[in-house]
């Protein structure tokens, strides 16, 4: 299909803007500082423009056009009342700065959402500002290295230790904070491997960083015994929250001993991931860590009003502009109060329906680590590789056929030709039901005729797309000139 | 037209996959086919300035496919004397042919002494076999 | 009762228990130690339905002052610019709302070819060779800067003028320290960046960062500050104004080696801060060190063209440790309303709208001159904001003209020391001459 700069014609327009009558003349800008060439900007009326992005929304497939069963990205049902109150003019025409006085409502929502969160977590104190799940890795290390520097133990706890199995945020955000790594293994059943562990971890660790249930889907059974070892040497523990859709209402990261948690508002709470974003990446923290969150700190004040406090001499700063990503917080704590206490159900049904699913296809796919999965879990195309030559690739283009979009692939990187499924809470058992025939009709086709897997997709607005050709011939916008040949869709 | 797999005898090897042709005081490197191999076709090269010293067992440079990006490991320590223009324009020449037009580096070796270490064709292909 | 974002029946999950080989939904759960559970009911309200949560909700959004309710003249990095109802109806088709990143290139084709339409903009507006998909706000992308500094020339010194958005200079400083960058400020002199600071500054510098217009509204000497820069060996990096660019000149036109900045301007509601999208845009050396997401295009295996995300290597997902930043959900859905505002635009309403900022802005000067108020920076040309003075505390002006309805602009001193008296005022082509008559009219009621 055309790019709308390939539609556009000189002269045409989707805006009228306001003409006001008797102003002065626009005054004059230096002419050194004045625009020279106007940006080539799309010229179309207001039909084509919206028939164009309407087009571009056809050729795109979210949860609300089919199951959608991305590995560690929690694709879950977005309620459209979330929609309609985030765009209410009292929350989407709010200036950030506003006084205090003008913004209770904006303030008091954010204060709620915070008492949930930690409630939920099973920590003492959150911060909202984060802007995405990896912002708040990175704020927590920041409150770790904030707190061993309060306590003159800086420059001793280096190391960060993070399993095999870790997202890769989470190394790069060790990186980033200043920290060294310390790489764990997995053990047999698929949990951090405990022996590995006590050799790594001494008077010079700051922290653990660690999903749980992890990347495999499981939950780690030895949890009590990887917190006497950090917490006995000193060192506090993080626990990133991309799983949390597994344990709401069943376990908190607070009760297994985790001293700062991050929430993925756009996983678990259910703000639209938008292609690609925006999310939201609170933190909760134990007590010992509040001093050195983000400032400004939303409070209640003691006559029941809100406000912002600035005056938080410990803190490590700011992290974003202003209080976090407001329209997130709308549509995540509105999901929430729809939940209340039943958040737990949440959970369980994210848990009954993706082990239905592993139980139905664990014959007929290679699965690492027999137990009984949490929210997601993970197979491998191992053996059909071998056999057949298909791999784990080849099958999520397959199911592309089938009206599926993928799991994730090739991760976590610890086990070869790797499916992560996740089906969430949102899905009927006539969904998975579906889903699961694909999966297995799909391993029935690389048996017999495996091209078909290797061709695909056949039923998609393009086939399968040559990565190796854009990352060499680097094309990351439009060439406009020579004046080119129309390319027909 | 990528390559079939081969370790050719005439050269030593390092566990890490890469590979030196002794000259010499001088060594050409490169990656073997079965890194290559593993990588899928290359689509970048990272390579270390002309001058610069290499050192034996560290990194001296990058090679990235689409999906994977691996530290080169020198075999051996030395100053940069060449660098290989054409992979740096066609980096799927090293899938292509990974020990002829595929090569990385030319260094002036600082220690022909370490060359003892390195492995042979068959202790390699035994270190393969072992992964 | 089944809750209504839930699908299972109980027959449903009898049926599925026996699949799996369990007797109970509590089952699943055996791997979790005893201790570790929470072993009662979590301590919630109680689960409201949809209407009571829209009550609800609604009676909160009530109690806000927004710019439908409150005459605004705030700005700060913040503007009351119109949003055009096609960039909402775009925004709310589900396909592109409810999905994900677009890492299986053939289920999202639409957000890909959005993404690099989007970045083809960003590049005509900035006058540079590469944009990202987007970051973050306009304070990340700051930071994701200063590590493409940093790794480019080598250098462990950021330059920051003083005249940068406060909050841009206060997240670079909260990062820096993790990746070992000193932050230094380079002040102003009556309004804009002293060039002679700059230079002695950026001597050992990897980048000196400034705004334009920066946030007194005032339009830097950006030529002279790059050429001071570059000269010095640092990377000169515009922080910039997107609505501007009609207007002003493009910063890959005067020698700006990054461009990046705040995109909500354009085609984004306020929303109490967020969310919003960072651009970030670079020359074409700088590609391989660009944090973020980057779309380019490609064909598939029947010689079409299509769109794929492109030098992945670079990301947290392949390069873990070494990555060039940790960035992973971005702003896609507020960048594609950049695109959308964009196109509504075109080139001809974005200079029409620079030139009615422009107006109402020289408007807005002089009222408030006709009222008494002096300008701060009187003799600088400004862009849709400037800073004048209210003979009293602006945070009291600010509290008295908010009791007659108005809010008169942000108080400088919350920000810059010596600065108590001044409000920065904004004017965005939503704001209109009688609008503008009636705050010359409350501040000469309040400030005196």
């Amino acid at each position: 299909m055309k790019l709308i700069y390939e539609k556009s014609q000189a002269g045409r327009r989707a805006s009228a803007l306001p003409r006001y009558e008797n102003l002065p003349a626009a005054p004059g800008i230096p002419a050194e500082l004045r625009r020279s060439e106007p940006p080539r900007l799309p010229e179309v009326p207001e039909f084509e423009l919206v028939r164009h992005f309407t087009e571009l929304s056809t050729r795109n497939f979210g949860v609300d056009t089919g199951f959608y069963p991305l590995g560690s990205c929690t694709m879950k049902y977005n309620p459209r009342i979330n929609e309609r109150l985030a765009a209410l003019p009292g929350f989407a025409r709010m200036h950030p700065l506003q006084e205090e006085g003008g913004a209770q409502g904006a303030l008091e929502l954010m204060w709620r959402l915070q008492e949930i969160l930690a409630e939920v977590t099973g920590l003492d104190a959150v911060s909202l500002q984060p802007a995405a799940g990896s912002q708040g890795e990175l704020t927590g290390l920041l409150l770790v290295r904030a707190y061993f520097a309060a306590r003159g133990e800086g420059d001793q706890r280096r190391k960060v230790v993070i399993p095999d199995t870790a997202h890769g945020t989470n190394p790069a955000s060790v990186t980033m904070a200043g920290f060294e790594l310390t790489h764990v293994q997995t053990d047999a059943r698929g949990n951090i491997d405990v022996d590995d562990l006590r050799g790594k971890v001494d008077e010079q660790t700051a922290a653990l960083m660690l999903t749980n249930p992890s990347t495999l889907g499981l939950f780690d059974e030895n949890i009590e015994e990887i917190e006497r070892i950090f917490h006995g040497a000193g060192a506090l523990m993080y626990y990133d929250g991309a799983n949390l859709n597994a344990v709401c209402g069943i376990s908190r990261p607070g009760d297994m001993g985790f001293d700062v948690v991050h929430i993925n508002l756009h996983k678990t709470f259910s703000q639209p991931h938008g292609g690609g974003g925006p999310g939201g990446g609170p933190i909760a923290v134990r007590d010992i860590l509040e001093p050195f969150l983000p400032v400004p700190a939303v409070v209640k004040r003691e006559d029941g009003g809100f406000g912002l406090d600035f005056d938080r001499p410990e803190t490590i700063g700011k992290v974003r502009g202003f209080t976090g990503p407001f329209g997130v917080f709308v549509r995540s704590y509105a999901f929430l109060r729809m939940w209340g206490p039943r958040l737990r159900e949440m959970s369980e049904a994210a848990v009954l329906n993706a082990n239905y699913v592993l139980a139905r296809l664990k014959e007929t796919y290679d699965l690492p680590f027999d137990r009984l999965c949490m929210h997601e879990f993970v197979l491998s195309a191992r053996t059909m590789k071998r056999e057949h030559g298909c791999t784990a690739l080849d099958v999520a283009k397959r199911l592309m056929d089938y009206g599926f979009h993928p799991p994730t692939v090739y991760f976590p990187l610890i086990v070869p030709e790797a499916l992560m499924i996740e089906p969430t809470e949102t899905e009927a058992k006539e969904t998975l039901d579906a889903f699961c025939d694909a999966m297995i009709a799909i391993a029935r086709e690389a048996a017999e005729k495996p091209e078909v897997l290797k061709d695909a997709p056949h039923r998609r607005p393009v086939r399968r797309l040559d990565e190796v050709r854009a990352a060499k011939n680097q094309i990351v916008k439009f060439g406009f000139e020579p004046a080119q040949e129309p390319i027909e869709a | 037209m990528t390559a079939a797999e081969s370790y050719p005898d005439d050269l030593r090897y390092h566990s890490e996959h890469d590979w030196a042709r002794v000259e010499g005081d001088e060594a050409t490197l490169g990656i073997t086919w079965f890194a290559a191999d593993a990588l899928g076709e290359l689509v970048h090269f990272e390579p270390p300035e002309v001058g610069a010293n290499v050192t034996k067992d560290q990194s001296y440079g990058e090679v990235e496919s689409v999906k994977a990006v691996s530290d080169v490991i020198a075999p051996l320590s030395g100053e940069v004397v060449a660098v290989n223009g054409h992979v740096i324009d066609a980096p799927e020449t090293v899938n292509d042919d990974p020990y002829g037009d595929g090569w990385l580096i030319r260094v002036l070796l600082s220690d022909p002494g370490e060359v003892a270490a390195l492995l042979d064709a068959d202790a390699y292909r035994q270190v393969l076999e072992s992964q | 009762m089944t809750h209504p974002f839930l699908a299972l029946t109980d027959s449903d999950r009898r049926e599925m228990l026996a699949t799996i080989g369990v007797a109970s939904v509590d089952e699943l759960f055996r791997d979790l130690p005893t201790a570790v559970r929470l072993g009662r009911e979590l301590e919630l309200e109680p689960a409201l339905s949809e209407q009571e949560t829209f009550e609800h909700l609604a009676a909160l959004a009530g109690q806000n002052a927004d710019a439908s309710r409150e005459l605004s003249f705030l700005g700060a990095g913040v503007y009351d610019h119109y949003v055009p109802a096609v960039v909402d109806t775009i925004l709310q088709r589900g396909e592109l709302l409810t999905a994900y990143t677009p890492y299986q290139p053939e289920m999202s084709q639409g957000v890909l070819q959005a993404i690099f339409e989007y970045q083809t903009a960003i590049c005509e507006l900035t006058g540079m060779d590469v944009s990202n998909a987007s970051g973050y706000d306009g304070t990340s992308v700051a930071v994701d800067a200063c590590y493409v500094a940093k790794h480019s020339t080598g250098r462990t010194k950021v330059v920051v003028t003083e005249a940068t958005n406060p909050q841009v200079r206060q997240v670079v400083k909260t990062f820096a320290a993790g990746f070992g960058l000193e932050i230094v400020e380079a002040p102003h002199r009556d309004g804009v960046t002293d060039l002679d600071e700059v230079e002695r500054a950026a001597a050992d510098a990897a980048a000196v960062i400034f705004q334009q217009p920066n946030f007194f509204g005032c339009l830097e000497p950006a030529p002279e500050l790059c050429a001071r820069a570059n000269d010095a060996g640092a990377l000169p990096i515009a922080h910039v104004d997107l609505v501007s660019l009609g207007v002003l000149e493009a910063p890959g036109n005067y020698g700006a080696a990054l461009a990046l900045g705040e995109g909500q301007a354009a085609g984004n509601f306020p929303s109490f801060g967020g969310p919003h999208y960072g651009f970030l845009a670079a020359r074409e050396q700088f590609i391989r060190r660009m944090p973020g997401r980057i779309v380019g295009e490609t064909v598939d295996t029947a010689g079409d063209r299509g769109y794929v995300l492109t030098l992945q290597t670079r990301e947290q997902h392949i390069r873990r440790e070494k990555a060039t930043s940790n960035i992973t959900t971005n702003q896609t859905l507020l960048a594609l309303g950049g695109l959308v505002y964009f196109t509504w635009l075109g080139p001809q309403g974005l200079r029409e709208l620079g030139e009615i900022c422009l107006s109402l802005g020289a408007y807005a000067k002089q009222r408030l001159a006709e009222a008494g108020f002096e300008q701060v920076f009187a003799d600088r040309p400004t862009f849709k904001e400037f800073a004048v003075r209210v003979g009293r505390n602006a945070r009291e002006v600010v509290a008295a003209a908010r009791e007659r309805g108005v809010h008169p602009g942000h108080a400088l001193g919350r920000d810059y020391e010596g600065m108590d008296d001044v409000l920065l005022v904004a004017v965005t082509e939503r704001r209109t001459p009688d609008e503008i008559d009636r705050l010359a009219e409350v501040l000469a009621e309040v400030a005196r």
